[in-house]
């Protein structure tokens, strides 16, 4: 690599103002938010801002120069459309930097009020490829897109290639082995999901119970896992459960790991890259000042010096120590994956 | 109302899947959606093979959709479905919003199940860049569509995927090869050996999903045979009923005779019970957890 490519922007999560002032604090360029209702894909009980929180945090960032987004990414629905409309509406009023919306009603009716309004397409959108980055764009004239979690990096590059949108990539936490938007798994299980409710196995659906056999999780009635005396428990969410699929018991879906891709950092930046977001809203403010220290040390050094950027063991260390399972993975960028 | 009968959503051997059209061709089903949606590298039909089906379909009075990949990853996916939407004879079933970017201003086209439509907002839009029917999301309830209809644009047709194991979500993985220890590009085409999908059990040994390549379905078979009567009332114009590797025939001709005599809608659920794979389910229709079933039929 010869020459210096734009550093992507750092994008980091936000469940609570605690935690926005430890992201903007730790050096983080965006902070993404929620409202504290069903309007955002992480509507867990006791997270995300009211209104005058939502200020308050605008106002810390804006003082130091830093962004806030708006995740406005679940599906409004027949008989709730005016509450989204209503979010989009508080979102200009605020003056967040962008909104980061998924529904094409939503999208439409932000471009007609507020045509000044940044729009970005949440990973909730589930656009994977550059025809469909490209309809949000000519439609609502998108600036950025998120993608979902499912392109190895020669995809992501096609896709930056192809299309006048800046692409966003996560770059650490939870994994999601499905594509966003389009996973049905919790409603299925307990008449909530993502799509409509902002939720995933939400937590009033789960069941803990001490048995003969070990500890056992349940959604909704359904056995997720079962832990032996020496195992770890992990939040039991539907896809990391262990099944029986022919003989075999295992993770059939997807084990608890966090993605970190780290070691892809000059390959993202070359490719031109827009942001890197980190997962973890429902995370506590100590994980966020963590995991954006060691990332924006991360993309100076590799801003600094792409040609000779390694991953500093210390890093990996501090990001192990707040991952899931304990492990790590590169997720689909990493083509051999399975 | 009319019967659709949706795409095929397993990997069969090629020849199976000329003599399942073949049948169709005879059946009482009035639209036929046709293609591959779930995985690109099956691929014992190529589009000229496709069309050769649709053809002998049409010829035989059935209307046909061909319906586009849900998950356009790669170069070479975007390429069949810039193939689909240059076809000039028979309508697509966009299954992405990358295929709604393709099809716009060209024949009225189908929005599939897998494009997220929650409000009459996002369909109307839809319907401005020729959009002439929609699938309803899996997971939207009878009181959901009922708003839907109420608010839905002027001639948009509404569809309603009413019988076949739930289609519930698509992933970056291969389940089937990870079954098998096998990377996604080298999946030595495991999908063929499981017809009708590959069960996911509990570890009590209940049938929870089922591992069909990329996708995950439902393990129990979504069963709306009971609703017609009320769809009708709603004005949903078509049913769909999701190929299985078996019976499928005969499924058609249930639903074709619960829907033009009612009162045999409950002879006909106790018939259909025999041949569906598993248990039934009906949760998303009363806007409940999917899996749950409310009019008691069950797999024999």
């Amino acid at each position: 690599m010869s020459h210096k490519a734009t550093a992507p922007e750092l994008v980091c999560p936000a469940g609570s103002l605690p935690a926005l002032k430890a992201a903007v604090d730790h050096g983080a360029d965006c902070v993404y938010i929620g409202f504290r209702d069903n309007t955002n894909a992480r509507n867990f009980a006791g997270l995300n801002f009211d209104e005058s929180n939502a200020r308050e945090g605008i106002r810390y960032a804006h003082n130091k120069g830093k962004k806030v987004l708006l995740a406005l990414n679940t599906y409004p629905q027949a008989d709730n459309w005016e509450r989204w409309q209503g979010a989009v509406d508080k979102a200009a009023k605020l003056g967040m930097d962008a909104v980061i919306l998924a529904d094409i009603g939503l999208m439409r009716y932000a471009v007609k009020n507020y045509p000044d309004l940044r729009l970005h397409l949440s990973v909730q959108g589930s656009a994977t490829n550059y025809e469909a980055i490209n309809f949000f764009h000519e439609h609502f004239g998108i600036s950025r897109a998120v993608l979902p979690r499912v392109l190895s990096l020669p995809q992501v590059e096609h896709v930056v290639k192809n299309t006048p949108v800046k692409i966003e990539l996560f770059g650490f936490g939870g994994l999601c082995v499905m594509v966003e938007g389009r996973c049905a798994l919790s409603s299925y299980a307990t008449g909530e999901s993502p799509n409509t409710c902002g939720v995933c196995s939400p937590a009033k659906a789960v069941r803990w119970e001490h048995t003969a056999k070990g500890l056992e999780s349940r959604l909704n009635g359904v056995l997720l896992d079962r832990y032996n005396d020496t195992e770890s428990a992990g939040y039991p969410t539907l896809c990391k459960g262990r099944f029986e699929v022919g003989n075999e018991t295992y993770y059939a879906i997807e084990e608890p790991a966090s993605l970190n891709t780290l070691a892809l950092l000059p390959e993202m930046q070359l490719m031109g890259i827009a942001a890197i977001k980190i997962e973890g809203r429902q995370r506590s403010p100590a994980y966020v000042a963590q995991v954006t220290k060691v990332w924006r040390a991360a993309i100076d050094a590799c801003q600094r010096a792409p040609d000779s950027f390694i991953v500093n063991p210390e890093w990996m260390a501090q990001l192990s120590s707040v991952a899931e399972g304990q492990q790590h993975t590169l997720g689909a960028y990493h083509r051999p994956w399975k | 109302m009319k019967i659709s009968l949706g795409p095929i959503l397993y990997y069969w051997e090629r020849e199976a899947i000329f003599k399942f059209y073949e049948e169709i061709a005879a059946t009482a089903v009035d639209i036929v959606y046709l293609g591959e949606t779930v995985c690109s590298r099956r691929h014992n039909l190529r589009h000229d093979d496709w069309l050769s089906v649709a053809e002998k379909l049409a010829s035989a009075g059935k209307e046909v959709v061909l319906s586009s990949q849900a998950l356009l990853e790669s170069e070479s996916d975007l390429k069949i479905l810039r193939k689909l939407a240059d076809n000039d004879q028979f309508s697509v079933e966009a299954n992405d919003m990358g295929a709604v970017h393709l099809l716009t201003g060209r024949l009225p086209f189908v929005i599939g199940p897998h494009i997220n439509v929650y409000n009459s907002p996002a369909l109307s839009l839809l319907a401005e860049t020729g959009a002439k029917r929609w699938v309803m999301p899996v997971e939207m309830s009878r009181g959901m569509l009922h708003k839907m209809q109420l608010e839905k644009p002027a001639n948009m047709e509404t569809e309603v995927f009413a019988f076949g194991r739930l289609p519930l979500a698509f992933s970056a993985r291969c389940f089937t090869a990870r079954h098998h220890n096998l990377p996604k590009d080298d999946c030595q085409f495991r999908c063929l050996d499981y017809a009708n999908g590959l069960t996911l059990n509990t570890r009590e040994g209940q049938p929870f999903l089922v591992l069909n390549g990329i996708q995950t379905q439902s393990a129990s078979v979504y069963n709306l045979i009971n609703e017609l009567v009320e769809m009708n009332e709603m004005g949903v114009n078509i049913v769909r009923i999701s190929p299985q590797a078996w019976h499928t025939t005969k499924i058609i001709e249930q639903f074709w005779q619960s829907l033009n005599n009612p009162d045999t809608a409950q002879k006909c659920m106790q018939q259909l019970a025999k041949w569906m794979p598993d248990k039934g389910c009906d949760g998303y229709w009363h806007g409940k957890a999917g899996l749950e079933q409310s009019t008691g039929i069950t797999a024999q």
